[in-house]
């Protein structure tokens, strides 16, 4: 990015500056950005029990410990039944509600759609609150059902707001062919719609997805100790002892966000 | 089912003219067509309405709700607040109030419920436990005849029984509803006469966390914006290719788990951790500098988990400023430093607008990155609410505070709608 040093005549000595200044700052912002990613995931190699570098010699020995331990396999195992329960519920909830939502005027939409996405504004501590002090008297604390409505309900926004954003794209004629070749509109769902905007359906479900899968205030308040997730013990390992067993399992989490990161930038390249 | 409601109806037109020139009443027909699509699509938004109102909407308006709800001293005492309702609350109280203090205790059936009352007056009065559950124990104190022997028993029970503040307490207290816990959330409170005045200094509590709340998220907000600027117009004059390949740097900690963020921030922030290793290095500092634990490490953390929120909005924006003006205001002899701060910058106005009000809403609302980096001078107003729910189990002071956090965020997004014109969206 360096390459073009002839500047144009009209550059005086202070917009030359300027123009460098711009430049490193924005690779300082990138440098900043990508660090702390980076440094953690050598050390969860290390052979030492130290969280520090430079790095004495290698080992797989945090990863063993990781697999041995049973809160960490637990967690692990509890994630991996909140996130999917709960983003197949946003995802179906969100997806029938952009339906209506898309091309349809009725009386209080701004306000159904004003509630339908006030889960992504509403102060996360506060959702643990409330839903705590309800779910108290609904018998839900402690439960896995309770932490996957909670989930779902902070997920089904951004499957709203995605599949919203893809229909505004999709072309009705298809619809409109396919229910006057005879299709029932349950079949044209299943076959014209939902093909066609597959791309922003499950885009929405990978933010859901991502959502539940990173949430731990909610899971603070509302889950068990049967219920702990990965983000939970993440919580408990970095608040009491953080050990290299941490940067084993950060190391795992972020090859397996990348996967969703990279799967969603797909996606999105199709949806264009 | 959308598209499909809008094109059935549209489908339907040669069967609803046909139907038309028999009947003569197309206008009928249309406008059922029409009702019949919008009921479609009020229909298909309604499974997940009734999801959101029964799983986060009911239970969020029951925590307003519980933010004015006063019920212990009124289920408990309801006799007493009768009387007391009729003092005037500068005298002695009066001697029924006594006899039915008495009274209501009896028949109190839980020893569960005296609990309740006992912690709700101590957390008005210091010693309001002791003096509720001595009193429940000493039951029935020789079952007195009178009032005044009633006021007599209880005072030879407890001396403390004299003192106005613990009627005062009760008196306050005896409605279902009390706008306490809201005034004590903003450090205002009800005096004896009912007037609503400031807590003293020295007590104020809130309003010191609440300026510490905006405070440091305006701290993060433009350091934020100070970092994101350059790296954004930066990527908004690379070609389409290069600029998708830079934003993947910018979505991979966008993405990657807030807990593992603060872990790899632990590990560069700590005493003998990369940045204090290099600062050393340059000759900056001789001893590690305090990072971690105190306001720099929490500041830092927020400041890369919020960056990408500063960045993709100023990015969409200036993707879409032309660059005419620019070469225009410098064609016409600016030059080209003073034609950015005076053509380009104030045509990225609205990205700034949008993305630092983004990151201040989200700012204010946090409490994972203080909780595990900060020290007990550093914590936001989300801790204080969980605080409340789970240390000190005082609900109705929870339910406030949350209550004053959720306003101001819906105020915040309310301004931020209106900058940003569009709907939060990230597909």
């Amino acid at each position: 990015m360096f390459k073009r040093f002839d500047f144009p005549a009209y550059y005086g000595p202070l917009d030359k500056l300027g123009w460098l200044g711009l430049r490193l700052a924005a690779l300082l912002a990138l440098l900043f950005l990508v660090l702390p990613i980076v440094v953690i995931v050598p050390l969860s190699f290390s052979d030492s029990s130290f969280l520090a570098y430079p790095i004495q010699g290698w080992s797989l020995q945090w990863y063993r410990e990781m697999w041995n331990a049973p809160e960490w396999a637990r967690a692990a195992r509890n994630s991996f039944i909140v996130a999917p329960v709960s983003t197949l519920v946003a995802t179906v909830l969100g997806t029938l509600a952009a339906m209506g939502l898309a091309r349809n005027q009725f009386v209080g939409k701004g306000l159904v759609t004003g509630l339908l996405i006030s889960p992504m504004v509403v102060p996360i501590v506060v959702v643990g609150v409330s839903s705590y002090l309800y779910f108290a008297r609904l018998g839900l604390n402690d439960s896995y059902l309770g932490l996957i409505l909670v989930h779902a309900a902070l997920g089904a926004p951004f499957v709203v707001t995605t599949v919203l954003a893809t229909l505004q794209s999709f072309n009705a004629n298809l619809v409109k062919a396919s229910l006057s070749l005879g299709a029932s509109p349950l079949e044209t769902f299943f076959r014209v719609t939902l093909p066609v905007i597959a791309p922003g359906v499950i885009s929405g479900a990978l933010f859901a997805f991502a959502t539940s899968f990173d949430e731990v205030v909610v899971t603070l308040f509302l889950a068990g100790p049967e219920q702990v997730t990965l983000p939970r013990q993440m919580f408990t390992g970095i608040r009491e002892n953080i050990s290299p067993t941490i940067a084993a399992v950060a190391t795992l989490l972020i090859l397996f966000t990348t996967l969703l990161m990279m799967t969603l930038e797909w996606l999105r390249g199709r949806r264009k | 089912m959308t598209g499909s409601g809008n094109v059935m109806a549209a489908g339907r037109m040669p069967s609803v003219a046909l139907a038309a020139a028999q009947d003569g009443d197309l206008v009928g027909q249309l406008r059922r067509a029409e009702r019949r699509r919008k009921l479609r699509a009020i229909a298909l938004t309604m499974p997940l309405l009734v999801f959101l109102l029964v799983f986060f909407l009911v239970p969020l308006a029951s925590l307003l709700l519980r933010a004015v709800e006063n019920p212990e001293v009124a289920d408990a005492l309801p006799r007493t607040g009768q009387v007391l309702s009729g003092w005037d609350r500068h005298g002695p109280a009066p001697d029924a109030a006594y006899a039915a203090l008495i009274q209501d205790l009896k028949a109190i059936g839980e020893t569960a419920q005296v609990g309740v009352l006992a912690r709700r007056l101590n957390s008005e009065v210091a010693g309001g436990r002791s003096l509720i559950m001595g009193t429940y124990r000493a039951l029935p104190l020789g079952d007195p005849a009178s009032a005044e022997q009633a006021r007599a028993a209880l005072l030879a029970h407890d001396a403390r029984w004299e003192e106005q503040a613990y009627w005062l307490a009760l008196a306050r207290n005896s409605s279902r509803w009390t706008p306490d816990y809201l005034l004590t959330a903003v450090d205002l409170r009800r005096n004896a006469e009912g007037g609503i005045e400031r807590v003293p200094a020295d007590e104020a509590a809130f309003s010191d966390i609440l300026l510490r709340t905006f405070q440091m998220s305006a701290v993060v907000t433009v350091i934020a914006l100070l970092i994101a600027y350059p790296l954004a117009y930066w990527l908004s004059t690379l070609s389409e290719r290069r600029a998708n390949l830079m934003l993947i740097l910018v979505l991979l900690p966008f993405w990657t788990s807030v807990l593992v963020r603060i872990a790899a921030w632990i590990v560069l922030l700590q005493n003998n951790g990369l940045i204090n290793r290099f600062l050393q290095f340059i000759g900056l500092t001789d001893a590690p500098l305090p990072l971690l634990f105190n306001r720099t490490g929490v500041i830092i953390a927020m400041v890369h988990i919020l960056l990408p929120f500063m960045i993709l909005p100023l990015y969409s924006v200036m993707k879409s400023v032309p660059t005419n003006y620019l070469r225009a205001a410098i064609s016409l002899g600016s030059p080209p430093l003073a034609a950015f701060f005076r053509v380009y910058l104030p045509q990225t106005y609205p990205g700034v607008a949008a993305g630092g009000l983004l990151v201040f809403i989200t700012c204010i609302g946090y409490y994972v990155t203080p909780a595990l980096l900060g020290g007990a001078s550093d914590q936001m107003l989300s801790y204080y609410v969980a605080q409340y729910t789970n240390v000190e189990v005082n609900w109705g002071m929870a339910c406030a505070l949350g209550g004053v956090l959720l306003t101001t965020t819906l105020v915040l997004y309310a301004l931020y709608r209106k900058v940003s014109k569009a709907e939060l969206s990230l597909g």
